[in-house]
């Protein structure tokens, strides 16, 4: 789960890392009103949960209260890659003097949280980690003992920071620690951290996400997950415990298992034909969660065919085709579905379904050959 | 031969009283593998399908049975700590089938286990079966039968495709072993690819991967520099999006790294035959 950047700012600030002055605000009118009680200069950033806003005209300066309003206005009314902007955080405007990238994520091959640090902070730091992937350093930490103050130390002095601003950063690495390792984040990222002309260190910006597998001991965070964000689909489908990715294609997937499911669109998209979403139903569905899954597919305008691939072991091929049916009484779908089941129950599935004028195949191929056909011939 | 697993394997269970626990120890028992115990806590003394003795803790299991396997079928925010205590009471073999265990967790687990020397396989795996010997895990006992087919996936029903396959043109396999769909798990391809290599039994090996992070590509080199039994391979989600998890915690394609295309242009260099589909498979390692 990604949060905004004013949320994860807030995470920042509860440990101890110094934010601008700031607040969110949802109209042109609060913007202004906000910016007023800051006074001086402000920063416009739009929120919305994908990179690129700056480059994008997302986060403009503001002059007085009265530019505020004006560019909220303007960015209110903005799509960023497609995302409505609903909220902009308003922010004192800093004077900065350097810019920093400071992050800690996972890093999954060393199995260990991964702390990335850059004097060439700023907006292009994937620019400097594909071209001096030598600028970016990176430490290690124990996830048994966590981040020691002597690292945070060697960090700073390898960024050429001078000794002045050390005691200040290690607070900051603290503190970032603590906010990653206390919401389960699997990034905690701030980019950029500054030295302002009045020599203080600050976080302009700010970026987390949470491990969504860890969520069941943050029900605070979980409060923050912004369903504005993401289609609707992807939402009533994690309701059910389905897991569900709308793509572009026409032929729809239901299956069970993430790789066979994966697979499933592979080889849709092999014999020709592009899969309209990765749905995974996992394992031991019953008939609800297959009916349930079944109306998110039909609810895609451009489906013009459905494959269902259910290998049976802990999920019983009975029980899918049963869902299979209740959802058919329920939706009336219009488009040609083809179906194949293998191993448990199978047989007794494929009876339920016999009469329900479904296109059978035998073999993963088999079935995609006639999904593909299918959805050309609809 | 095998690996992991075989006849000897003396196996407890963790969690053995929830509903996915006594269902997969009936499957394993009736398989024929040798369950020796189960613990859950609260529930020691108790029998499980009248042969298997229940205990409130691994430590009273190990010294009462000598297990030295144990694989775990509790609730995600529980699985961590009935990893520690698996390695704590000297197991050295941990099999973790949950799925949606933290990464943190993982993490410190991952760790410690290494300290511990224990071997672990999972989470979010489908276990191991060593076919016509041990069934540790969830994999269907009926859809393998035993040849010299070492196969080792990241995925669990995909692996049912191609074991299914598999069997449906005679061959068998040496053991399967699913590591598991997370992105901080606890034995990778290599470790698995390593001891096929050592294994009698095993003459040619299958390797399932799919999108996210870089073991296909590790797997490549080792294949490259280390194999001479021939691997095939088929990797999933050449269809994915960048950006999005694909189900599995670790199936996704982040800054540009862990795409299909890589995976297969790296096995291929490294003389792996990769399947356009699973289907596929059989007709390769002939």
């Amino acid at each position: 789960m990604k949060l905004h950047e004013y949320q994860s700012k807030q995470i920042f600030s509860k440990f101890g890392i110094p934010i601008p002055k700031g607040r969110v605000a949802a109209t042109a009118s609060e913007a202004r009103q906000i910016a007023e009680e800051l006074g001086g200069r402000v920063v416009i950033k739009s929120q919305v949960l994908v990179g690129g806003r700056g480059k994008a005209g997302g986060v403009k300066l503001a002059k007085d209260p009265q530019e505020a309003e004006q560019l909220a206005t303007q960015i209110l009314g903005m799509e960023i890659k497609g995302l409505p902007v609903r909220k902009v955080l308003v922010d004192e405007a800093a004077a900065i003097d350097q810019e920093i990238y400071f992050a800690i994520t996972n890093d999954r091959a060393a199995k260990k949280p991964v702390i990335m640090a850059s004097a060439a902070g700023g907006v292009d730091i994937e620019e400097v980690a594909a071209t001096h992937p030598e600028k970016i350093i990176k430490v290690h930490i124990d996830p048994l003992l966590g981040l020691r103050d002597y690292q945070a130390r060697d960090i700073a002095a390898s960024m050429d920071l001078p000794r002045e601003y050390w005691k200040d950063f290690g607070t900051i690495a603290n503190g970032l620690w603590k906010a990653y390792s206390s919401t389960d984040a699997t990034l905690a990222e701030i980019n950029p951290l500054v030295i302002t002309k009045d020599k203080r260190l600050v976080a302009l910006d700010g970026k987390m996400m949470i491990d969504d597998n860890a969520l069941f001991r943050h029900s605070d965070l979980s409060e923050m997950r912004d369903i504005d964000e993401e289609a609707p689909a992807e939402t009533e489908a994690r309701k059910y415990g389905l897991s569900f990715i709308k793509l572009d294609g026409n032929i729809g997937c239901m299956v069970n298992g993430a790789g066979l499911a994966m697979t499933s669109m592979d080889i849709v998209k092999l014999f020709g034909g592009e899969p309209a979403n990765f749905l995974d139903i996992g394992g031991g569905a019953g008939s609800e969660k297959v009916a349930a899954a079944m109306r998110i597919i039909l609810s895609d305008p451009n489906v013009k065919a459905v494959l269902f691939n259910i290998f049976g072991g802990i999920t019983r091929c009975d029980e899918v085709a049963k869902g299979i049916l209740a959802a058919m009484a329920e939706v009336k779908p219009k488009v040609p579905m083809v179906v194949r089941l293998v191993g448990t129950n199978a047989e007794e599935g494929r009876q339920l379904l016999a009469d329900a004028k479904m296109i059978t195949a035998e073999t993963l191929a088999d079935a995609a050959k006639k999904a593909v056909a299918a959805a050309k011939g609809a | 031969m095998s690996i992991l697993v075989d006849k000897n394997t003396r196996l407890l269970v963790q969690g053995i009283t929830g509903s996915e626990g006594l269902f997969h120890t009936t499957q394993m028992v009736n398989y024929g593998t040798n369950v020796v115990a189960g613990v859950t806590p609260g529930k020691g003394g108790e029998w499980v399908l009248d042969k298997v003795p229940v205990f409130d803790s691994v430590k009273l299991a190990v010294e009462a049975t000598g297990a030295n396997a144990s694989i775990i079928f509790v609730p995600a925010r529980f699985a961590p700590d009935a990893m520690f205590e698996a390695a704590d009471a000297g197991i050295p073999l941990v099999i973790c089938i949950t799925e949606g265990v933290a990464v943190q967790d993982m993490m410190r687990v991952r760790n410690y286990l290494d300290q511990k020397n224990v071997r672990l396989i999972g989470p979010n795996c489908p276990g191991l079966l060593t076919p016509g010997e041990a069934k540790v895990g969830i994999i269907p006992g009926n859809i393998a039968i035993p040849g010299n087919v070492g196969v080792v996936s990241r995925s669990g029903t995909l692996t049912y495709e191609v074991l299914y396959a598999l069997k449906q043109v005679g061959m068998g396999s040496s053991t399967c072993v699913g590591i598991g769909g997370d992105p901080v798990n606890g034995t990778n391809f290599i470790d698995v690819l390593d001891m096929f290599e050592h294994d009698p039994k095993t003459e040619k090996v299958v390797m399932i991967g799919e999108i996210g992070g870089t073991d296909e590509e590790k797997a490549a080199e080792f294949i490259s520099s280390k194999m001479t039994k021939p691997v095939v391979s088929f990797i999933a989600g050449q269809t994915a999006p960048p950006g999005k998890r694909m189900g599995h915690a670790g199936a996704i394609i982040e800054g540009g790294a862990g795409t299909a295309a890589d995976k297969v242009r790296a096995l291929e260099s490294a003389g792996v035959r990769v399947a356009k589909h699973p289907e596929e498979i059989p007709s390769l390692l002939k």
